[in-house]
């Protein structure tokens, strides 16, 4: 659909706009048609009709469209999705390798431009052991040139867990010299007491000389796969719950809205806390990434019931839904014909604010040693390095890992808000 | 009002029985008990215990009973005021935890307090000032206290208070009052220490609370009856603190109902990076070791913080709202 250019109020009342939260936007759809020309490719005669002819799911688009930090942070979590979907192809090398000569290297930052021309390049960095901790202590060199090369081989590996490749989105371009340098010492070359390092390490090594960068891809895949199942468990207990105990009433309303209110005024944290140092040590990762997950859900699954009951409870009462039931339509029909489309977008928005509070609840267990354990990988373990103060004061890198998780989390709640503002087109 | 108070502290005692039951799951849960990781460790450190002694042991703990016999005496011990042993420490569980305890009430409340006092104008303003600079500005700070995990601004605070002053944050105590009793310099430097955690844990609370006072205010700004006071001519300073500004608050009162135990439990995180003497490092310690009897206790007292903060909401909530008054 062809998108004329519409008159854009200023950037900051934009964003402030789409940053509200509650029912304070105020459209009015008679008034919101005339103005807004980019409703409808054609003229403003027809964008009343194009307006009143339009299926739900396209009004909540053209509102979710005028959000425009909503429609950057959305962009931002597709990005986010495809890393998670082929951490392989982001990382530089195995997350699992680990070289204890080369713990603790500062973040290598790329240069796109040497001596002006486009040739990407990371500086080395030196090694030298501290006579007095004994510790070889890296520092960023800056006479070494490492070439980086987008698209370039490394280790083999199968893209999506199908194709085999060994083509990552960025590596060390080969050269022979290296090659052969490589195959004399490992990817550390000492030279005395000196030792540089011929690796690419984007976000600097931990403790144990593990490749953070990598080791962040694979993080988010764990960490946001984590936050999506749980939330996916939760939203079927919430869903089946709060739509029987909106639909059917009665006892079994009593039932379920006493079971939330128990649940919800259990403290959520020392309660996971307690759950999670109950499974037992000897669990594989995959036995405690679904244990966790469940965990997680268990708790949460009443918000969304809630929600679900609430909307039950006020659709029940529209005109539409009267008028579906009066021109004869089967229960089957009014359920899932009329009323679960118009649920939807608030469903939807409502699971995409869930997720990032499942997110921060894994990071923060991992975080605590309850969660994930290594040799999982999520955001959690990863911060894990960065505990005490000695690690901080060492490696201030190690903390880079939070930064994604606070932009992931940032960029869900304005989707989510987006979403959810959008998600009821015709209030005022 | 006093019939709907007392109806709510009847609910006090079924759900005090509810959870007691529900934490004593919880820390049953693990397989082995204490007996079991006292076992481990001495094992580690090269000593055995032969089987004899380990049943003594067991016995000794009442571990040997089955699991309803040890819930109805650990109850009973609870309701006479007893909160039982630590396996771990071997000390009285009330006398490692009381100062810990009012450590964490004292954190929690201030954090409470400053949240509101901080959250509230915040609210106002940036409602009353829509779409200025000052809103947009204010709208980014809520939008980062929101999704930065407090324990991420533990890190970051104690990195920065490191890389720029050398000083290490950490701990409510200078080394030379840790173990002191309680004097006048004492709590002068727990003073000193305790603003840092206290902070960090009012960063997210402020956020949430200014965003719920903001949408609020802005539902209530375009009502008739603020349209009316201005055209009496009103000053609109007074105008908008006496009459929007308390509509907009009840809503904000109901959220002491989840606000409050988030940050008592929600401090046990903060606590453990700043390595903070409260009950959540303990917490944890304790379940690591399986020291069910601690640990026990321990969720037992976050779950009457919570309900304690569900009663004090509810409470002001109708003393404030007539019409949940008159609903009882």
């Amino acid at each position: 659909m062809a998108e004329p250019q519409e008159p854009q109020p200023s950037f900051g009342q934009k964003v402030l706009e789409n940053m509200q939260t509650a029912s304070a936007v105020s459209y009015k759809p008679m008034v919101r048609v005339d103005e807004d020309a980019a409703l409808a490719p054609v003229g403003a005669a027809q964008d009343a009709e194009a307006f009143y002819v339009a299926p739900n799911w396209k009004l909540v688009w053209w509102r979710f469209r005028k959000h425009r930090l909503a429609m950057i942070s959305g962009l931002v979590m597709i990005f986010i999705t495809i890393i998670a979907l082929a951490p392989d192809f982001f990382a530089t090398q195995n997350p699992h390798t680990t070289n204890a000569l080369e713990s603790f290297i500062p973040v290598q930052r790329i240069h796109f431009f040497d001596e002006r021309r486009l040739s990407p390049f990371v500086f080395g960095a030196t090694g030298q052991r501290n006579p007095k901790s004994l510790r070889v202590e890296w520092v960023i060199d800056e006479s070494v040139k490492i070439p980086v090369r987008f698209f370039a081989p490394g280790y083999p590996y199968k893209l999506l867990g199908v194709i085999p490749t060994n083509i990552h989105l960025v590596g060390v371009a080969p050269t022979e010299e290296q090659a052969a340098a490589k195959e004399a010492a490992g990817s550390s070359t000492a030279a005395g007491p000196q030792r540089i390092s011929q690796g690419l390490h984007l976000m600097g090594t931990d403790r144990l000389g593990r490749d953070q960068w990598s080791r962040l891809m694979f993080g988010t895949r764990v960490s946001l796969s984590i936050g999506l199942v749980a939330v996916a468990v939760s939203t079927i207990l919430g869903i089946f719950l709060g739509g029987i105990s909106g639909y059917f009433g009665g006892t079994i309303d009593m039932i379920v809205q006493r079971t939330i209110e128990i649940l919800q005024s259990l403290p959520a944290i020392p309660i996971w806390l307690a759950l999670s140092a109950a499974l037992p040590r000897t669990w594989s990762v995959e036995q405690t990434y679904f244990a966790i997950t469940i965990i997680l859900a268990l708790l949460a699954w009443t918000t969304l019931a809630r929600e679900i009951r609430g909307r039950f409870l006020t659709l029940r009462d529209e005109d539409f839904i009267i008028a579906a039931k009066l021109s004869g339509c089967s229960q089957q029909r009014v359920i899932f014909r009329h009323m679960a489309p118009t649920m939807s977008s608030h469903i939807i928005a409502a699971v995409t604010l869930a997720i990032p509070v499942m997110i921060i609840n894994e990071t923060f267990l991992s975080f605590l040693g309850l969660g994930l354990r290594p040799p999982a990988i999520s955001w959690g373990v990863l911060l894990q390095e960065a505990q005490n103060l000695q690690s901080i004061a060492l490696a201030p890198w190690l903390l880079l890992p939070g930064l994604v998780v606070i932009i992931t989390v940032l960029a869900l709640n304005i989707l989510g808000d987006g979403l959810r503002d959008a998600a009821d087109p015709y209030t005022s | 009002m006093i019939q709907h108070i007392i109806k709510r502290l009847l609910l006090l005692p079924v759900l005090l029985l509810i959870f007691s039951i529900f934490a004593f799951i919880i820390i049953q849960a693990p397989p082995g008990d204490f007996v079991t990781s006292y076992i481990a460790e001495l094992a580690s450190s090269g000593s055995s215990m032969d089987q004899v002694q380990i049943d003594a042991l067991r016995a000794q703990y009442g571990l040997d009973q089955p699991i309803y016999t040890q819930y109805g005496k650990w109850m009973s011990r609870i309701l006479r005021g007893d909160l039982g042993v630590s396996l771990d420490w071997q000390k009285p569980i009330k006398e490692l935890i009381t100062e810990r305890l009012v450590l964490t009430l004292i954190i929690g409340l201030m954090t409470f307090f400053l949240s509101w006092v901080l959250a509230v104008p915040i609210g106002i303003v940036s409602a009353v000032k829509k779409y200025s600079l000052l809103d947009y500005g204010l709208t980014v700070f809520n939008y980062i206290g929101i999704a930065t995990p407090s324990f991420l601004v533990a890190l970051i605070a104690m990195w920065l208070a490191f890389s720029w002053f050398g000083v290490s944050v950490t701990g409510l105590f200078s080394a030379e009052f840790v173990d002191a009793p309680w004097s006048m310099a004492r709590v002068g430097d727990l003073l000193k220490h305790l603003w840092l955690p206290v902070l960090i844990l009012t960063l997210s609370g402020t956020a949430r609370l200014a965003r719920i006072m903001r949408a609020n205010l802005l539902d209530e700004l375009n009502k008739p009856y603020v349209e009316m006071a201005r055209a009496k001519g009103m000053s609109e300073w007074k105008l908008i603190m006496k009459y929007p500004v308390r509509v907009a608050i009840n809503p904000l009162v109901s959220t002491i109902g989840w606000f409050l135990p988030l940050i008592f439990s929600g401090s046990l995180v903060v606590a453990t990076v700043l390595n903070l003497p409260t009950i959540g490092p303990m917490f944890l310690r304790s379940l690591t070791n399986q020291d069910m009897f601690l640990a026990g206790a321990i969720v037992l007292i976050y779950c009457m913080l919570a309900i304690i903060g569900t009663l004090i909401s509810d409470i002001l909530l109708a003393w404030l709202d007539p019409r949940i008054r008159m609903e009882s």
